[in-house]
């Protein structure tokens, strides 16, 4: 998994942009992130990873800010921290969100070997191991069904 | 022994968690009593969803649909946003439509949905904003609102609380959103830290309802969960309620920090591009000249926000283009039939349809490709409002309208002497 490194305070418009929010995802996710890294979007492989600073995904509720890192094919997020609505946002749609004190020892290109189970980070490059916050029990499960539209299928198809 | 002391967001929490008392940093699962969301991630995201489930919403009478981010709609793909959800709002058995009445923070309490003591969710992340009525309101993703829709129900970290206490009174022409860009510079887009923040103090208890609404719409720029304020009588007069409810932290209640501030020595501030809380003094940016002045949006185009801009440009002409888009119909009604939207007018104002608009990055004035704005709204994030090349100053409505006034950035002071 390669690590792509931001800052702090990426803002959900600079995820996805609000003149492209009247599109569906597939339309939307090719701009994400033009204005910070106009490359991400093209060279972004299943199973990458980003990693930011403080506070990512300042901003905006949209859901479609996760939503367009996950069509791209990005496996987790770390950060030292999210904001509040996009972390619910991104465990709601199934991309694990992992808090990070260390975040910003990962450089960018590293390749990570991220565990939510054990709340670890491997960067496989130089051998160092980061500790980091286990997503809460029932978050994880939610997240391990796919997200909360998932979960609820199941859910409510157990009840019926 | 009494009850342990709480905080205002802990006993709204416990009320719909149907819980005699929560400690901050427990998860509890509550009981929505309001979910409110509109065209951008409403209808359009939920009602597939609902379909792959095969569910129906758990009660219609809980949930207000209101058109604002694509009102007016301008092309086809906005029109197909409206009519999902005048549509769904049918199938669904939904009467609390709000359609192209203004954006939805406003028009929720005016149109009487909000009451104090309430635990409420919405569709957007401005959602706080019903934290000034002393309900418990939040803004979740168009995935976590079909949860709610489904279950009636959603999970939350209680949080701790935050007091930011403004003693003494704020001075004429200095508002809500100096007091907010001022804290936002302070304690940076994450000082809130997803917690409760909860605003007190003499200055904050002298503000007209729509002033604190405008507070605890910016706690989402602070990165609280929500923001609070104790109700009152202004908040009864306000809602024209006939019993009031007093729903306040109590005294020894435990908070994660206590912030003062003396209200009578802030200044108006501004933010420059491209973070609110790149805030100093407005007396630090008066060399900058924009070409446009924006006042909307609900954090600042609200009957109160258009009553500043017209003290400052009653009798003035702008020197700038200068767009007002009030937030909601009733407000630019009761602005017209007083004469605040005719000083707005006179000083040249050009009038823009009762929604999000630009601020969220919608519609047909988009700023083009290195200009150079001041508006009255909450972010200024790069290309928010248009090209990624533009910038944008975020400013209090009397900012904004001195600065029209002035042809540079002004502080309102100097022209409401």
């Amino acid at each position: 998994m390669r690590a792509w490194v931001l800052g702090d305070n990426v803002d959900t418009d600079a995820i996805a942009p609000g003149r492209y929010m009247k599109f569906g995802i597939a339309e939307i996710a090719p701009h994400c992130l033009e204005g910070v890294l106009p490359e991400f979007a093209r060279s972004v492989k299943a199973g990458d990873v980003v990693v930011g600073g403080r506070n990512f995904g300042a901003g905006s509720s949209r859901e479609q800010a996760p939503a367009a890192l996950k069509h791209l094919g990005v496996a987790a997020l770390v950060a030292e921290s999210f904001a509040g609505l996009f972390y619910r946002n991104a465990l709601n749609l199934g991309l694990p969100a992992v808090v990070c004190a260390e975040a910003k020892r990962i450089r960018d290109g590293d390749m990570l070997r991220v565990s939510f189970e054990h709340g670890e980070i491997v960067n496989l490059g130089t051998g160092e191991t980061l500790k980091c916050e286990a997503i809460p029990a029932h978050l994880m499960q939610m997240v391990r069904d796919g997200g909360l539209l998932a979960h609820l299928e199941k859910r409510l198809g157990r009840s019926r | 022994m009494g009850k342990m002391p709480a905080t205002l967001a802990q006993k709204l929490i416990a009320r719909a968690a149907d819980r005699g008392a929560v400690t901050p940093g427990e998860i509890v699962t509550c009981k929505v009593d309001l979910a409110m969301i509109h065209d951008s991630s409403g209808p359009r995201r939920v009602k597939p969803m609902l379909e792959r489930l095969g569910a129906k919403v758990w009660d219609p009478s809980k949930v207000v649909v209101i058109t604002d981010h694509y009102v007016p709609a301008y092309d086809e793909e906005s029109r197909k946003i409206i009519r999902i959800t005048r549509d769904w709002v049918r199938e669904a058995g939904i009467d609390n439509f709000h359609d192209e009445q203004g954006i939805c923070h406003v028009v929720l309490p005016e149109r009487g949905h909000l009451k104090p003591g309430m635990f409420a969710v919405g569709g957007d992340s401005h959602s706080p904003t019903g934290g000034a009525f002393a309900a418990y309101m939040f803004g979740v993703g168009a995935t976590e609102i079909l949860g709610v829709l489904v279950t009636g129900e959603i999970w939350l970290k209680v949080p701790h609380t935050i007091a930011m206490e403004f003693d003494g009174a704020f001075a004429p022409g200095v508002s809500a959103k100096d007091a907010m860009l001022f804290l936002i510079g302070r304690f940076g887009l994450d000082g809130g830290q997803y917690q409760a923040v909860e605003y007190r103090g003499a200055a904050i208890r002298a503000l007209p309802m729509q002033e604190r609404m405008t507070l605890c719409n910016m706690a989402a720029e602070l990165g609280a969960q929500t923001g609070l304020i104790a109700s009152d009588e202004v908040t009864r007069d306000f809602l024209k309620l006939e019993k009031f409810e007093l729903w306040e932290s109590d005294p020894n209640a435990p908070l994660l920090a206590h912030h003062r501030f003396n209200g009578s020595e802030l200044a108006p501030q501004v933010a420059a591009p491209h973070s609110p809380s790149n805030t100093r003094p407005v007396t630090e940016f008066t060399e900058v000249r924009p070409q446009l002045a924006y006042i909307g949006a609900c954090t600042g185009a609200k009957l109160e926000d258009l009553r500043m801009a017209a003290r400052v440009l009653k009798g003035r002409k702008s020197a700038m283009r200068l767009l007002v888009a009030p937030a909601s119909l009733r407000d630019q009604n009761v602005a017209r039939n007083e004469g605040t939207l005719q000083v707005l007018l006179e000083a040249g104002a050009e009038l823009l349809p009762n929604g999000c608009g630009i601020c969220a990055g919608y519609g047909e004035h988009l700023l083009p490709e290195n200009m150079v704005a001041i508006s009255s709204t909450a972010r200024n994030f790069k290309g928010r409002m248009g090209a990624p090349s533009s910038q944008v100053y975020l400013a209090s409505p009397y900012t904004v309208a001195a600065t029209a006034a002035a042809g540079r950035i002004c502080d309102p002071r100097e022209l409401l002497r």
